[in-house]
């Protein structure tokens, strides 16, 4: 499948996403609310069949924090990037770890990183930071550590 | 068709070390393996629930090695940050500097000269073998045979030679720069390589009469830590751990980079899913890599080994993902840029991380020995975990 035909096959089943073609893969933009139900369409559709989440992340665009989901298919092998923007004071969005199970584990790094709050997610705690961490998501573009932090 | 799975909130999910108590079952006995233990390699903490000797649940802790290298990399101009990446698996440090190093030229839109690409290869390959190395000794160790250890170091110790001679380390090499590598190769590097394709063909016969066909490492590896062609994709499982279970995922084949679709080797793909199978598909690899480096070292084409840059790199607005198959698997790096001199986002996607979430549903209902050896044959690298 080629990224046209992708996109083609996208916009019918998914009128609320919209799509950006600069780089090397198909990224789609589609409001939070409709995550869950693009999630669901993208893994259980036979002719999209998006089986692998092979990156999950997050990036402090400092008006929004944009979530990043990386998806590929073992079957045809054609990337797409689904990307979400979130309000950066209230950050949430449902969990897709029941979905592909990775997620979990990602969700988890991105939920003390950033403070994304995953809607239904099965566990959300602490995975790196030690326990009783209080304060700011490290990975966020406003944490400042006078003492650890070395910058160049 | 693939069953979703129910989000369950049950007593199970209650955590051992932390929170409410209530609900849950005092039968269950709760031990921690680490952060400092012999068979997790590194300061990984597994927190286990165990019913008698089986294993109800296991929960990774990590951060015990965080650099926070993702941060760091945000204030390291795009030259500087790929020093830092041999250091997060230190075992493919060849392979991480070459990910980061064709992610910038991705954005920069180099073309690199076939010397270089002949010579990342190279260098690739022998990085996979030595990790290979290191992992069947290690691997071997933890089910109980020491000796295997010392041949895999044999071996190895020839790989590092040949590292520190072209590239001044043993270790973390840092010799991928962007437009190609570093310096060029050691006049005596042909002559070296040489020697060990010779010495390991004979050596890796031995490595299966030692081990492979060992009845009690059969009896300890085969039917351990299964998982599922469905569950290996779903748990983002990649490298030998997802072929041992049948999936398709070598990023050489699928997505190739610098002359890997020249070459011919095979995707080394096992049906077993257990333990045994993952220990398969790596010892057969070792053969390909192998096969990889004979094709490759009479082959060195001459020229450049980098292409001219300027001397402040600057991507251009956009977003650029270049994946790699290291040892473990697929490591990706992901570059968000705002044109400047430095990334505004960097993510590694590191092949460790995915590796391990799976574990805890490998593990489940098998008795608590197996344990080290669903790890050993998961090969993980902790500072590829927690970057």
């Amino acid at each position: 499948m080629t990224k046209e035909e992708l996109k083609i096959k996208l916009t019918e089943r998914l009128p609320a996403a919209s799509f950006d073609e600069s780089g090397e893969w198909l990224n789609m933009i589609i409001p939070p609310g409709n995550l869950l139900q693009a999630a669901q369409l993208l893994r259980n559709d036979p002719a999209l069949n998006f089986d692998y989440l092979f990156c999950q992340t997050c990036v402090d665009f400092k008006t929004n924090l944009t979530m990043v989901y990386h998806l590929t298919s073992t079957d045809h092998r054609q990337p797409v990037v689904v990307k979400v923007q979130l309000d950066r004071n209230k950050p949430e969005i449902e969990t897709v770890s029941h979905i592909w199970r990775t997620a979990e584990f990602h969700e988890r790094e991105v939920y003390e990183m950033f403070g994304v709050n995953f809607l239904n997610h099965p566990d959300l705690r602490l995975l790196i930071l030690p326990d009783g961490w209080e304060g700011k998501n490290p990975m966020r573009k406003d944490f400042e550590d006078p003492v650890n932090m070395i910058k160049l | 068709m693939y069953r979703e799975t129910q989000i369950i909130k049950d007593a199970s999910q209650v955590s051992p070390t932390g929170g409410d108590l209530e609900g849950a079952n005092f039968d269950d006995m709760v031990i921690n393996v680490g952060p400092q233990h012999p068979a997790t390699h590194g300061v990984l903490h597994l927190v286990m629930t165990l019913n008698g000797e089986t294993i109800k649940k296991i929960e990774p802790h990590l951060g015990y090695i965080h650099r926070s290298i993702e941060k760091m990399c945000e204030s390291l101009t795009y030259r500087q940050f790929i020093y830092v990446t041999s250091k997060m698996d230190y075992l493919s440090s060849h392979m991480n500097n070459h990910c980061c190093a064709m992610c910038v030229e991705k954005g920069l839109q180099i073309e690199i000269p076939p010397r270089a690409q002949v010579i990342r290869v190279l260098m690739d390959e022998l990085t996979r073998l030595a990790s290979h190395q290191l992992w069947w000794g290690a691997m071997a160790m933890d089910v109980g045979a020491l000796t295997p250890f010392f041949l895999a170091f044999r071996e190895r110790e020839m790989i590092n030679d040949i590292m520190e001679e072209t590239c001044g380390t043993r270790l973390t090499m840092n010799y991928m720069v962007p437009g190609g590598v570093m310096a060029d190769l050691h006049p005596n590097f042909h002559k070296r390589v040489k020697d060990f394709i010779t010495h390991f063909k004979n050596k890796i016969g031995e490595y299966d009469e030692l081990v492979t066909g060992n009845v009690i490492f059969q009896n300890r590896t085969k039917g351990i830590g299964y998982i599922s062609k469905e569950d290996a994709i779903s748990y983002g499982l990649s490298g030998p751990s997802a072929r041992g279970s049948g999936v398709q995922c070598d990023i050489r084949k699928l997505y190739p980079y610098e002359v890997y679709d020249k070459l011919k080797f095979e995707e080394i793909i096992e049906t077993g899913g257990d333990s045994f199978a993952r220990y398969m598909v790596r010892m057969k690899e070792m053969r390909e890599s192998l096969s990889i480096l004979e094709q490759l070292i009479d082959n060195i084409p001459e020229g450049d080994f980098q292409a001219k840059t300027k001397a402040v790199l600057k991507l251009p607005k956009g977003e650029f993902y270049s994946r790699v198959e290291t040892a473990r698997g697929e490591f990706g790096v992901y570059i968000v840029s705002e044109g400047g001199t430095t990334p505004y986002r960097i993510k590694f996607r590191s092949p460790g991380f995915s590796n391990l979430s799976a574990l805890d549903h490998m593990a489940r209902g098998s008795k608590i020995g197996d344990m080290v050896a669903m790890m050993g044959t998961l090969d993980l690298v902790i500072p590829d975990i927690d970057r």
